[in-house]
């Protein structure tokens, strides 16, 4: 394997429904933004591309990614569409990666994009929770909120986790998008606010929860010597880590953690995991991305992490999965103010896709994004503002996830300049 | 010779728009599809006839609570297992919105369900108790339709009081 670059990224800004663009050109926007961006790069020198989007139900249209991709004008150049439910943008990320490590390509494109519009909100949940067992937990409700309130119920009786910490997640990704043109919803929340909005599935209510949201990101990837020719701020994608679990939560097991190097054995005697209340998937992605990064202690080698918060008891559930705290934790990491931009470690300064939105396909891939501006120190020159720069970011992780856990992926990220 | 004239029949179909511009428009799509349960068909005949039938692994004896035709753990073939009608709860939410074609229903609680025997959990309904009503670790019991649908739906839980 060689090392991998990301060398440039664009997004469309994330809205409920852009029926003024379809899929096609939404990835345009962003791919043009991203060649903008590294004047040195033009469409001819693109080995190939990889696709990302979850649902042939939302866009109506089998093989979309062969419609973007003549769309870009890289026809007839390889291309492969990857698909993971909510972890597609992840996945493809690191597809695109190994296309480029692998020594296939030099210089890869990672596109991806969701139109989530085309349907209502609920027939759009039905499309999301075809991506549970049609057999045996479809027919119940068609609903994946249901299935993550059921995951953070049990972390609050494992934990004595709160409704209240759980809204405190709300609160600060929702505060970081105010800095954010990208965002969808910046807003000023406070625990109350949270707690009174329409409740959707106990715990959750409506501001726990993530928007289905039409958009696309692109993230090109390139080889050294290529990078090199690119652009002076090039960043590495130092660590590739992916997990999976089962589709039922039901099948869950309840046995002992999958430790990080700085966690001993001793902590978690009493703790019967994964249960249905962490994400073993994440924590294997978590595990394999920091050995290859050669990252021991996360919260102090990292400089930010942008995660996949399509919930903010996922959110929560999540720090703990990727070592930010102990099992248990989750809870008073978020109270104590060491994932807000200003804590220990800044988990979503982007506002994540709380704020954002959540245009599956695209979502991973605005991570990396976002990821690449962190650590490229350019957050003011393409947000307007450098009110969420993570001063002197050196190093961070994107994680993203699909429904209930799957399949994870976490990419460390680091400046390779 | 006269010219001949070709046309489409004109038809009183149209177009359901929602904007002109862009133009949005209605568009419908609809199947049916001839669905299998393949191996997991006694699974479903057992609900019908008011049974729940969970597998065991005919290696290392793991018991599965939601039915499986080969072991996670070691790859082997799993025998069908009965399983007891009472349970406790392990996690559970009611739902205020859902799918689209379960809207109708809510509010609905879902369960995931624990056995003595079982060392997986089985997903369900809770029928009669909602959010303030149960707890983690309540004792709750299968009921079964009448009528089956041949789907899951075909069991719920109660509360064992109830």
């Amino acid at each position: 394997m060689r090392p991998v670059f990301m060398v440039s990224g664009g997004i469309t800004k994330f809205s409920k429904a852009s029926p003024d663009k379809d899929f096609r050109y939404m990835v345009k926007e962003a791919f043009e933004y991203s060649l903008e961006d590294v004047p040195g790069l033009t469409v001819d020198q693109i080995d190939g591309s990889v696709c990302s989007y979850f649902s042939d139900h939302f866009t109506r249209q089998l093989k979309a990614g062969a419609m973007v991709q003549d769309y870009l004008g890289l026809c007839p150049k390889p291309s492969i569409r990857v698909e993971g439910g909510g972890a597609t943008g992840g996945l493809c990320l690191q597809t695109a990666w190994a296309e480029v490590a692998s020594g296939r390509m030099d210089i890869a494109v990672a596109f991806g994009f969701e139109t989530m519009s085309r349907v209502n909100t609920w027939k759009g949940n039905e499309f999301i929770a075809l991506a549970s067992d049609t057999n045996f937990d479809y027919p119940l409700g068609g609903f994946y909120t249901g299935y993550y309130a059921m995951m953070a119920k049990r972390h609050m009786h494992e934990f004595g986790t709160t409704v209240e910490q759980f809204a405190m997640v709300a609160i600060k990704n929702h505060r970081n998008a105010v800095h954010n043109p990208y965002a969808q919803s910046p807003m000023e929340l406070s625990i109350d606010d949270v707690r009174s909005s329409a409740m959707v599935a106990t715990p959750l209510t409506m501001l726990d929860i993530c928007t289905m949201s039409d958009g696309a990101a692109v993230a090109i990837l390139a080889s050294e010597e290529a990078a090199s020719r690119l652009t002076d701020r090039p960043i590495k994608i130092s660590g590739v880590g992916a997990g999976t679990d089962t589709m039922r939560l039901a099948d869950r097991p309840h046995g002992s953690v999958l430790m990080l190097p700085h966690e001993s054995e001793e902590e978690y005697k009493h703790l019967s995991w994964p249960g249905v209340h962490s994400f073993r998937g994440a924590r294997a992605a978590a595990k394999a991305a920091y050995r290859m990064g050669g990252i021991e202690h996360p919260v102090e080698e990292l400089d930010f992490i942008e995660l996949h918060d399509a919930y903010t008891s996922s959110e929560v559930q999540t720090y703990e999965d990727l070592g930010l705290c102990r099992y248990g934790e989750g809870g008073a990491f978020i109270e104590g103010g060491h994932p807000a931009l200003e804590g220990k470690i800044p988990v979503n300064p982007s506002g994540g896709l709380l704020a954002c939105g959540h245009p599956v396909g695209a979502t991973g891939l605005m991570q990396a994004v976002f990821a690449f501006w962190q650590l490229q120190e350019t957050m003011a020159k393409h947000l307007g503002n450098d009110k969420l720069q993570v001063k002197d970011a050196k190093r961070g992780a994107i994680h993203s996830h699909a429904g209930t856990g799957t399949y994870i992926t976490v990419t460390t990220m680091e400046r390779g300049f | 010779m006269a010219k001949r004239k070709f046309r489409l029949p004109e038809t009183e179909e149209g177009a359901v728009l929602f904007n002109t511009d862009p133009i949005i428009l209605k568009s419908h799509y609809e199947m049916d599809y001839i669905h299998s349960y393949a191996q997991d068909s006694p699974f479903f005949a057992g609900l019908a006839s008011g049974r729940l039938l969970g597998s065991r692994c005919t290696r290392c004896r793991k018991v599965y609570g939601t039915p499986r035709a080969h072991c996670m753990d070691d790859g082997a073939k799993t025998e069908w297992e009965e399983l007891p009608l009472r349970g406790k709860v392990h996690s559970y939410t009611t739902c205020f919105y859902g799918g689209q074609e379960f809207l109708e229903e809510t509010p609905y609680t879902l369960v995931l369900v624990e056995f003595d025997t079982a060392d997986t959990l089985f997903l369900s309904r809770l029928v009669g108790a909602g959010d303030s009503q149960v707890e983690i670790g309540t004792e709750i019991e299968a009921r079964f339709r009448r009528n089956s649908r041949f789907n899951i739906t075909d069991v719920y839980f109660v509360p064992v009081d109830g």
